[in-house]
């Protein structure tokens, strides 16, 4: 723990975007000089006022934020402990934490000319995102999806043609998110003149991981003025979901130095962790590189990723965040996992008791907040973040439920 | 002296240019490619590159990528690739193989333990796409401790620093990727080729050779005459799929695709 203490979490990753053993680029030669452009790109505007300004400014006005921190009474009094605060990603334009990301990222490209952005998604929640902001801003936009994907995510699909994105079926390997990141980086590689690609989770070679640990850091910031503002003391412990991580980090970034705020991240334990049909890389993996950084992986004895199993299609994903990565291994973070029924379970619970319908992602976050809380003082609190609404996610729901909408 | 050193004096005392097929291990069946890569030795090959199939191969267009897939769907793995070298050594102690790939399945085994089983199966080179001179720095210094050539990219788009960088890191070719894109992309320019070679050569005395986008004689030989030789990829496991597409199962009737293929190159580079 003394390790811990000597840390300037600011002051990570190194120059060459490494996380202790972790981080790093790792992608072919042609992409370095895009990798270059976008970090010396970034490093002039981070601390330019002007435009934190324009990214603050869109945030509040385009966004929706600050989100509110929401003590949810009821369910802390059914619980019975510590007390439950939902940060509510989910009220968010489009839906989820995602925005946040691809605003910043946006105004990157802006800045780089590039007038095409593309994007990988899963669930459709990044790629809702960068489609929304591409018709902001008029940029042409193709969004590379999973072909299995695109047939259990069919309402994000439709959302983004009609935001005027070309989504493209990807039909390499597994046909899911991992695939959707391959085949966005074969563009990327092929028209890297032209083309900003918007990552959409705290993964991939650096910056990235930096990046978009800064942007999505907004999430933690807010938590905490909202915490002191609240409850009068910082929270004692904080619970997010893990599946590359964009919205762990950035709840978790701006409290890494407050010793006595405990965190946890989840990951989706799918049919559980001894089972191997899961995404929980933290919790049963071991490091390799995949997608231009070292971080934990899912894989086989012989180095290839293996297909990963969760009921929410955010978390389906072999690998994870570089920075959690490191957080796992200093100990500063404590990563669990929570099963696909466990989060079917608090998705229905929390709906009915709270009137809020969590995205399954953040329903595996509800369900280890509901755990942990039995296990602390009623004079404690926990902020759990609700990276996402459930909306999307009805037509899963009423599939298990054997109802055909 | 390493193979691959001995290959590229030779050739340029006999004023040829280097054939370097690939083929992916394991690619469609395992019992295929030992016979294919003698094939392409008879045929006039001067260095094998055989690509070790990964699950994600990024750096790979649709026809490489369904190569791999082919493979990995019975198991074939970096472990195969080093038992089916040292196979290959027992005929064939002259022509040099280069395994290309992925850094993860390398990874898993360990830098140490992969080096001893390349050396002990005769591997000469090796070129890890995904291990850009900054990540390499480890691994490069092991195999350069071992005497195993590592080989490195170069790119449309690397900088002067970079390639500057890269010369000084890199063993037995420089390997200039001609065009920004993934194998066996279709925009091939060879004036922009030769720009970069000549460039490339005013900073390292490694043979420079050229890949991705070459797909016949004609094409090999435009570019050999910029270059010391040529990668020839996509078209081969083009052929192989198609032949594996109609059912075919017999290793001899894939060596026969590739050589035709292979012999067609050779005689456009030597004529």
């Amino acid at each position: 723990m003394n390790k811990k203490a000597s840390i300037d979490f600011n002051q990570m990753p190194d120059a060459h975007g490494h996380f202790g053993p972790y981080g790093g680029r790792f992608v072919s030669e042609t992409l370095i000089y895009a990798l270059d452009e976008l970090e010396s790109i970034y490093r002039n505007l981070k601390d330019d006022p002007e435009f934190q300004a324009q990214f603050d400014y869109d945030l509040a006005h385009y966004v929706g934020r600050p989100s509110p921190l929401y003590f949810a009474e009821r369910w802390t009094r059914e619980t019975g402990g510590a007390k439950l605060f939902l940060k509510r990603e989910d009220l968010n334009h489009t839906g989820a934490h995602k925005i946040n990301n691809t605003i910043g990222q946006a105004l990157l490209a802006k800045h780089t000319g590039k007038q095409r952005v593309i994007a990988e998604t899963g669930a459709g929640q990044h790629g809702v995102a960068t489609a929304t902001v591409a018709a902001r801003l008029g940029l042409e936009c193709h969004v590379f999806m999973g072909e299995e994907d695109i047939q259990r995510q069919s309402l994000n699909v439709y959302r983004m043609k009609l935001l005027g994105a070309t989504v493209v079926p990807v039909t390499s390997g597994s046909r899911t998110l991992k695939d959707a990141m391959n085949e966005a980086l074969r563009d990327w590689v092929t028209n890297v003149d032209d083309t900003f690609y918007i990552i959409g989770t705290c993964a991939g070679p650096h910056p990235y991981p930096e990046l978009v640990r800064n942007f999505q850091s907004v999430i933690g910031r807010e938590a905490r003025q909202q915490s002191l503002a609240q409850t009068g003391k910082l929270p004692d412990a904080l619970v997010a979901c893990v599946g590359g991580g964009s919205n762990a980090i950035g709840l978790f970034h701006p409290f890494l130095a407050d010793e006595s705020v405990a965190m946890y991240g989840v990951e989706a334990g799918g049919f559980g962790l001894g089972t191997g049909k899961h995404a929980a890389p933290l919790n049963d993996g071991i490091p390799g590189v995949l997608h231009g950084n070292r971080t934990y992986l899912m894989e086989d004895e012989n180095g290839q990723i293996i297909e990963t199993h969760s009921i929410s299609a955010g978390l389906d994903y072999p690998g994870v965040g570089p920075e959690h990565s490191w957080l796992k291994d200093i100990g500063r973070v404590k990563y669990v996992a929570i099963d696909d029924d466990e989060a079917m379970d608090a998705f229905r619970h929390l709906t009915r008791i709270e009137g809020i319908m969590p995205a399954l992602e953040s329903s595996h976050a509800i369900a280890y907040a509901e755990k942990l809380a039995r296990q602390m003082d009623p004079d404690q609190t926990i902020v759990v973040n609700l990276s996402g609404r459930g909306d999307k996610d009805i037509l899963t729901v009423a599939e298990i439920d054997g109802i055909t909408l | 002296m390493n193979r691959i050193k001995q290959r590229f004096e030779a050739l340029k005392q006999q004023g040829r240019k280097a054939l370097i097929p690939y083929v992916v291990l394991g690619d469609p069946a395992a019992d295929v490619t030992l016979p294919v890569m003698h094939a392409l030795v008879e045929q006039g090959a001067d260095i094998l590159e055989l690509g070790v199939p990964f699950s994600d191969p990024t750096a790979e267009g649709p026809v490489i990528q369904k190569a791999h897939e082919r493979a990995l769907a019975h198991g074939s793995s970096l472990r195969d690739a080093l038992t089916l070298v040292k196979q290959f050594r027992e005929t064939d102690f002259t022509t040099p193989v280069i395994l290309m790939g992925y850094a993860n399945p390398i990874e898993r085994l360990g830098y140490q333990h992969f080096i001893e089983l390349a050396l002990d199966a005769g591997i000469d080179g090796v070129l890890t796409v995904d291990l850009p001179p900054e990540e390499a720095g480890e691994f490069n210094q092991q195999l350069g401790e071992a005497g195993i050539e590592n080989i490195f990219l170069l790119a449309p788009t690397s900088t002067d620093k970079r390639q500057t960088m890269v010369a000084e890191m890199a063993g037995g070719f420089i390997y200039y990727v001609s065009l920004k894109g993934v194998t066996g992309a279709g925009n091939l320019d060879v004036v922009s080729v030769k720009q970069h070679v000549d460039h490339i050569r005013t900073l390292t005395d490694l043979p420079v050779c050229v890949g991705f986008g070459i797909k016949d004689g004609a094409s090999a030989r435009a570019v050999a005459d910029l270059s010391d030789g040529v990668v020839v990829g996509s078209v081969l496991v083009s052929k192989m799929a198609e032949l594996a597409a109609r059912g075919e199962t017999s290793p001899r009737a894939f060596s026969q695709a590739v050589s035709s293929l292979v012999a067609e190159m050779r005689d456009a580079l030597d004529n």
